[in-house]
């Protein structure tokens, strides 16, 4: 009987997951269907005809796409900013979690507080600040100019993740190569790096994709020229309806890397964001 | 899991006095700030100096030159448009992580109880992958107001037809001068001159002949049986032209399923729907005078659901996305931290008989407390800042019936208010309400430090 039971609870369970499954499935599906109709199928029905009519759909939206030039600038921007963000927050926070974690310099505990302070302020504080620093230094409107920007904000909870991992490196180690006379840069280069591998592909992904995904920061930070893919996809949500041909692909080209990071790097990924999370 | 929100990570790593000395000296020292140096510039002057100088910048004017005390902070609780970002973040804060996490508790419960954990697991962690302007576009598209373009309303319509019943003729409306006058409430009632055994023609136009139904016939107008008031509501337009206004002529249509009542005093006292051909027939009518009425509901505009957008729902609209999102997040550090709860414990109430409603009560739900308030608090912190979902979600006309603190910051300094001053004043109040956060995070490091 009880058997019976657990297997109907067990069923109702499953089939009710099933339903949440495929409820946060549609809005992705629903998106790619869109992106693949011509503007007048989309103007005539919703993307749900198409399941009944797969005739509509084409890949002439994404070949359009490709041959927008705006478009594909933005494309190539969006990869211009994350990828030397991502780079230049992973060296510079391993270099400070190091000294953070293993070094000596007067101020350093009280400095490293300060860094777990910054951890959650908002970018929304430093907006109006830097976007004065930059007019001045000629960085506004530049992908120099968003990419020093992300760095910094990046760098708090950069540090604070690396140098609590470094942190757990045995002190032996450390004092072993030290006593073999290793200069710090050669210990750093060559055991700390390689020993610290998982945290810093965490980093590196969770880094990555913040930045890729961003829009804020670039719109304000980036000008016509440098303006990333969420950028000028924004710009087009204006005219919201009359252009879902545009806007859907586009919307969709700019989650395909991040869908692709996220099934590769799967662990690392949901690491990094769960940790990022305190951000 | 490297560094994770809860206590478990961070091992102190206390540095003996005694043996690294040798590093200690004044080239050591060079050679820690070497390491430290260039990430700790770019703290200083991308994100102290800005805190420092926003603070400053929100005690003074619009302009910049005139200091004005904390009048920044008391306008944005008396000008309108503020004032509603404050309260809209406010039923963000309220809604948003009390459901996600809830949802995340009850999801992460059942999703043990599956094989495929895993794969639900990552597919509803999936959207954290995407960002909110993909999101935002996602359900902008979802949430349209057309049931022909938006899923969300295609769904209520047609359940909504499903028990409502859709109308037959919205466009349709009666020949002018025929008898037929339009009511107050849409409907179309005749002169109340007609009795049982009378032939009442009911003309009417507006209606396309592609939108008759498809069981349509001639309309035909048959001579009444004593007691009965018959009559045929047809569609007073013959196809190529010609014909008589008011008269049935030949190869006019009659409007089949139209609802017709017999009404004496105000009161309805028969009903009867037309036959394909457009006929109807009212019976049981006691001698006197009546007249007929067509009801409103033969031309109501058919049902275009809800407006997801609209001023009223926008701001639950957009919570609804944001609960897309961040789901998987919830469910994945609660069962991260349900898979650490001692299996003992749950087995030993299963043996004791308690059933699955009482263990999670009793069981799960305090020891995961610690859990549930940090995803909490996560959440908490995070929904304070949203700003491109509202952004892109929230049509122009409705941007600021959906505004929060982040928009609005954007908005008065950036965004047309030019009020920088102000606009300071929001980031200023953006930081506040993250201090506590702050501190909490201190203090946590500082303990797992001892």
């Amino acid at each position: 009987m009880t058997a019976v039971r657990r297997g109907l609870s067990s069923g109702l369970v499953q089939a009710f997951l099933v339903l949440i499954g495929l409820i946060w499935l549609t809005p992705l599906g629903g998106l790619f269907l869109s992106s693949m109709r011509s503007a007048e199928d989309s103007a005539k029905g919703g993307w749900w005809t198409a399941l009944l009519a797969p005739g509509q759909l084409s890949f002439d939206n994404y070949a359009a796409l490709l041959e927008n030039s705006g478009m594909t600038q933005a494309f190539w921007n969006t990869v211009l900013i994350s990828v030397p963000t991502t780079v230049l927050v992973v060296v510079l926070a391993a270099l400070a979690g190091y000294a953070f974690a293993w070094l000596h310099f007067p101020g350093r505990d009280v400095v490293f507080l300060v860094v777990v302070a910054l951890l959650v302020v908002p970018v929304q504080i430093g907006l109006l600040p830097v976007a004065k620093l930059f007019g001045q230094l000629g960085l506004f409107g530049s992908i120099p100019g968003v990419v020093l920007f992300h760095v910094a904000y990046g760098l708090p909870f950069a540090v604070f993740l690396l140098r609590n991992y470094f942190a757990e490196i045995p002190q032996e180690m450390l004092e072993a190569a030290r006593m073999d006379g290793g200069t710090e840069w050669r210990i750093f280069r060559q055991l700390v790096l390689p020993v610290a591998r998982p945290a810093l592909a965490s980093l590196a992904v969770f880094q990555f994709l913040w930045v890729w995904n961003d829009m804020l920061v670039a719109l304000l930070f980036a000008d016509s020229s440098s303006q990333p893919l969420t950028v000028a996809l924004q710009s087009q949500t204006r005219q919201f309806g009359s252009n879902i041909d545009v806007l859907a692909p586009g919307a969709f080209l700019s989650l395909i890397v991040p869908l692709v990071v996220f099934f590769a790097f799967q662990r690392h990924f949901v690491q990094g964001v769960m940790a990022g999370s305190v951000k | 899991m490297t560094v994770t929100l809860t206590d478990d990570t961070s091992r102190p790593a206390p540095p003996p006095a005694s043996k690294p000395r040798r590093r200690g000296g004044p080239r050591g020292r060079a050679v820690a700030v070497l390491f430290a140096l260039p990430a700790l510039l770019l703290l200083g002057a991308l994100v102290v100096y800005p805190v420092l100088f926003s603070i400053g910048r929100s005690l003074f004017d619009a302009s910049g030159t005139r200091f004005v005390g904390a009048d920044n902070y008391t306008e944005m609780f008396h000008d309108p448009a503020t004032l509603k970002a404050v309260r809209n973040t406010v039923l963000w804060v309220v809604i948003a992580p009390a459901l996600l996490t809830g949802l995340g508790l009850i999801l992460a419960v059942l999703v043990e109880k599956v094989r495929w954990a895993t794969a639900f697991k990552l597919l509803m962690f999936m959207p954290m992958a995407v960002s909110f302007l993909a999101a935002g576009i996602i359900f902008r598209l979802a949430y349209d107001e057309d049931p022909d373009r938006g899923v969300l309303n295609a769904a209520v319509v047609s359940v909504h037809d499903a028990f409502a019943g859709t109308s037959p003729y919205p466009t349709a409306r009666a020949r002018e001068g025929q008898g037929l006058t339009q009511q107050k409430d849409g409907s179309y009632r005749t002169g109340a001159n007609l009795s049982p055994g009378d032939t009442a023609t009911l003309p009417l136009v507006g209606v396309l002949p592609a939108d008759l139904p498809s069981g349509a016939k001639p309309a035909t107008a048959r001579p009444a049986a004593p007691g009965e008031l018959r009559g045929v509501a047809y569609l007073d337009f013959v196809p190529g032209g010609g014909g008589t206004q008011g008269a049935i002529d030949r190869g006019e249509s009659g409007l089949p399923g139209m609802k017709v009542e017999a009404v004496r005093d105000g009161r309805a006292v028969a009903s009867a729907t037309t036959a394909p051909d457009g006929s109807f027939a009212l019976t049981g009518l006691a001698p006197g005078s009546y007249a007929l009425k067509l009801p409103a509901a033969n031309f109501a505009q058919p049902y275009d659901g809800i407006s997801w957008l609209g001023p009223t729902l926008v701001t639950p609209a957009i919570i609804g996305a944001y609960l897309w999102i961040w789901t998987g997040f919830a469910m994945v550090l609660i069962g991260a931290g349900l898979s650490t709860l001692p299996r003992d414990a749950l087995e030993a109430a299963r043996m004791d008989g308690a059933d699955e409603w009482q263990i999670f009560r009793r069981i799960t739900v305090p020891l995961l407390a610690p859990v549930l308030t940090v995803v909490f608090v996560t959440l908490v912190i995070n929904v304070m800042k949203v700003f491109d979902l509202v952004y892109i979600i929230a049509p122009g006309p409705v941007q600021e019936d959906a505004t929060v603190l982040a928009t609005q910051m954007w908005l008065v300094s950036f965004g047309g208010g030019n009020d920088q001053g102000l606009g300071s004043a929001l980031g200023v109040l953006l930081l506040l309400l993250v201090v506590p956060a702050m501190v909490f995070n201190v203090r946590r490091f500082r303990r797992s430090q001892r």
